[in-house]
């Protein structure tokens, strides 16, 4: 016999699975970081555009997905999308310097070329939040998924009912976002902060994020029919937030949270972001509650 | 599917008709303290091919999933980079004598790096360029794949050989298979070969001393998940992750970026991983999710049996038993799975 013919798998033809399929598998859209804003100490506000037009205006996302963000030589890692969808592939990125990546990328110029793929992931259902009231919820880092689910509602703002936020920080220095605060309160938005220890200049509430949040539940018009739930923050802080959104009634399946796991692939692959057995990059990271109690170790 | 059947001085002509391809089998590697040792590595001689190996100490693993691998490559330039991904196909390769276990653990894998949404090229390159010859065997003492349903082969080959006396009993997957048995002098099978095939199954299922209850384990998995059985695995397991090393359908990994030292180049590169790892589930800010050694062996068992059969109706595990006879801690999976049904287990 002949040597065996080589196959190749790019040939669309060997396979049951489309070239394209295969292909998106490395695929980098290269993008430019456009601009760069300091918010606090550590997180920094990346905007972060595709290079290529066609491909920027092809980009589409849904509130609450994520992308790889990849600096060459020096690593890929998972962030959410914290920009408007309307924005397409220009997209905006806060991201907290922690380690090898994000420290590298806190020093890198305007104009530093970095690759991005996805979107990944699930998102949050703000089409069906229609004519509700929604409460969003976040303990530190965590507004930085909500941004995106923000931005969404107030373009459409007319369509929702109430729209709560409720935001906690560990101090006023690490407090995100600071200046769109007017621009959310004109917005007919109730936002309330709090931090776990004020400063000379805080005149706000201090104490936990549970505190607020019982108010707000208070001043809810209908926790049972009319409200949703948007969650995220530190892995403490969903057990005592959902607990007392059940206690308030809230049925679970409108509450929902977006959780992290370590990431390397986005893909489904490298089973780093499984809760018990489930992809967190797949079926996550926003998951309704219900989904959540059936997960094993998720919160 | 094409039956037929040739005498055994027949294979050595097999053996040469597939000789200008790569080849990789069984070898042997010695003697261990528990018998003669095998594993898989290419074939230049045929006389250096076995057909009569125990379990191989590795899978097929390190062929197919390469415990470290480059998937792109960077050109720096200047203020920008251009970024290459070649999918590492390498020639066909013939595969020589596979057990039934190691041919279902190349059908699991398929389904989840090949079947589901994002597949996976560089497996997919070197999966499609495959050519199998399966090998039947008799269970040793830790083999529990017949309750884990794969002690047989359906699917997954281009031919399987079974060992019927004087001859081989060939199930013929390929045209390409057939091809290759045309040339060799063949016959059909009668029914004296159908009765001395039907024995053989008869006398490897008869075999079998280790064994897993997989009844309901989805659920049980569930139920038992604060079960403390899992925390005394927790307390002898090493956290060396060489179960995963030597498994056949272990197939988690991690990604890290390097630059040559002239900055002219960079790799994104990904190294098979063990979930038994310390650091495998840890986020930024410091946290794990799995910071106790229980905590993870757990997951192990619980991606294998549980999440694997909530998305593939099947579970990951082909019960081939080399987790168990590699641990240095003596951890095996018919003894894991019982004690979570709160029974003892033997293994063999
Ligand atoms: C869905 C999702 C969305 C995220 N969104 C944001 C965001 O909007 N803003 C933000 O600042 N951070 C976000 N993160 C966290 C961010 O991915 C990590 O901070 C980042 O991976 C750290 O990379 P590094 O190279 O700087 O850290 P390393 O130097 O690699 O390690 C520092 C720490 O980060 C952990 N880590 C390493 N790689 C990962 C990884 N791939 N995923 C998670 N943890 C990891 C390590 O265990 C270590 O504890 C998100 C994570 C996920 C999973
Ligand atoms: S189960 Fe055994 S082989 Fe696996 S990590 Fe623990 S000690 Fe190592
Ligand atoms: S878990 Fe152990 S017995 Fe099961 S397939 Fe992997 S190595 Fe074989
Ligand atoms: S991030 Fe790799 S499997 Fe989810």
């Amino acid at each position: 016999m002949d040597s065996l013919p080589f196959v190749d798998v790019m040939a669309s033809s060997t396979s049951h699975v489309g070239k394209s399929d295969m292909k998106s598998f490395e695929y980098t859209f290269q993008a430019e970081i456009t601009n760069v804003y300091p918010l606090t100490a550590t997180e920094k506000l990346y905007q972060i555009q595709l290079i290529d037009p066609a491909e920027r205006q092809r980009f589409t996302f849904k509130p609450g997905q994520f992308v790889m963000l990849e600096l060459p030589g020096i690593g890929e890692a998972p962030f959410s999308i914290s920009s408007s969808p309307i924005r397409h592939g220009d997209l905006e990125l806060c991201i907290r310097g922690v380690g090898n990546m994000t420290n590298f990328l806190a020093k890198v110029p305007r104009g530093t070329k970095v690759g991005i793929s996805g979107p990944f992931g699930t998102s949050f259902p703000v089409g069906k939040m229609y004519a509700q009231d929604i409460m969003l919820i976040a303990g530190g880092l965590g507004l930085v998924p909500l941004r995106a689910p923000i931005a969404a509602v107030l373009e459409n703002r007319s369509r929702y009912g109430n729209i709560d936020i409720v935001y906690g920080a560990r101090n006023p220095a690490e407090l995100l976002f600071t200046y769109q605060y007017d621009m959310w309160r004109q917005f007919d938005i109730d936002l309330s902060i709090i931090v776990d220890q004020g400063d000379d200049a805080w005149d706000g509430p201090v104490g936990l994020i549970t505190s607020i949040l019982a108010q707000r539940i208070a001043a809810a018009r209908d926790m049972k029919k009319n409200t949703y739930a948007i969650v995220c923050g530190p892995p403490v802080m969903f057990k005592f937030v959902c607990d007392m959104l059940m206690k308030a009634e809230l049925p679970m399946q409108k509450i929902f949270v977006s959780l992290e796991r370590r990431m390397h692939c986005g893909r489904g692959k490298c089973c780093r972001c499984n809760i018990g057995s489930t992809y967190t990059c797949l079926e996550g990271p926003v998951f309704d509650y219900w989904t959540v109690m059936n997960l094993k170790e998720a919160i | 599917m094409i039956f037929r059947v040739f005498a055994k001085e027949e294979l050595e002509n097999l053996y040469d008709i597939l000789a200008v391809n790569h080849m990789v089998g069984a070898v042997s590697k010695g003697i261990g303290t528990s018998g003669p040792l095998f594993d898989f590595d290419f074939i230049y001689d045929f006389k250096d091919l076995r057909l009569d190996f125990s379990t191989t100490i590795h899978s097929l693993k390190r062929f197919l999933l390469p415990p470290v691998e480059t998937l792109s490559t960077f050109e720096m330039q200047k203020e920008t980079w251009q970024k290459h991904v070649d999918y590492n196909l390498s020639k066909p390769i013939v595969y020589f004598g596979l057990h039934t276990c190691d041919i279902n653990a190349l059908n699991k894998l398929d389904k989840v790096l090949w079947g589901s949404v994002y597949p996976d090229p560089f497996y997919a390159a070197k999966r499609k360029n495959m050519f199998i010859i399966g090998s039947n065997c008799m269970p040793q003492p830790f083999c529990f794949c017949k309750s884990m349903g794969t002690d047989t082969a359906l699917h997954g080959f281009d031919m399987f050989l079974t060992d019927i006396g004087d001859s081989y009993f060939v199930e013929i997957e390929s045209a390409r298979a057939f091809d290759c048995i045309s040339k060799l002098k063949n016959r059909e099978p009668d029914v004296d070969d159908h009765n001395l095939f039907m024995q053989v199954t008869e006398a490897k299922t008869k075999q079998f001393s280790c064994h897993v209850d997989t009844t309901d384990l989805t659920k049980i998995l569930d139920m038992e998940f604060q079960s403390e059985a899992w925390k005394g695995w927790g307390e002898k397991c090493l956290s060396c992750g060489t179960c995963a090393n030597v498994c056949p359908t272990c197939y988690c990994y991690g990604v890290t970026e390097n630059v040559d030292l002239d900055l002219q180049k960079a790799q994104k590169i990904k190294q098979l991983y063990s979930c038994n790892l310390i650091d495998f589930a840890q986020v930024s800010g410091g946290h794990n999710f799995r910071p106790e050694s229980h905590s993870r062996i757990k997951y192990r068992y619980y991606h294998k049996h549980r999440g694997f059969v909530e998305a593939f109706e099947e579970s990951l595990c082909v019960g081939c038993g080399r987790c168990g006879v590699s641990c240095l801690a003596d951890i095996t999976v018919p003894e894991v799975i019982a004690s979570v049904r709160g029974k003892e287990g033997h293994n063999g």
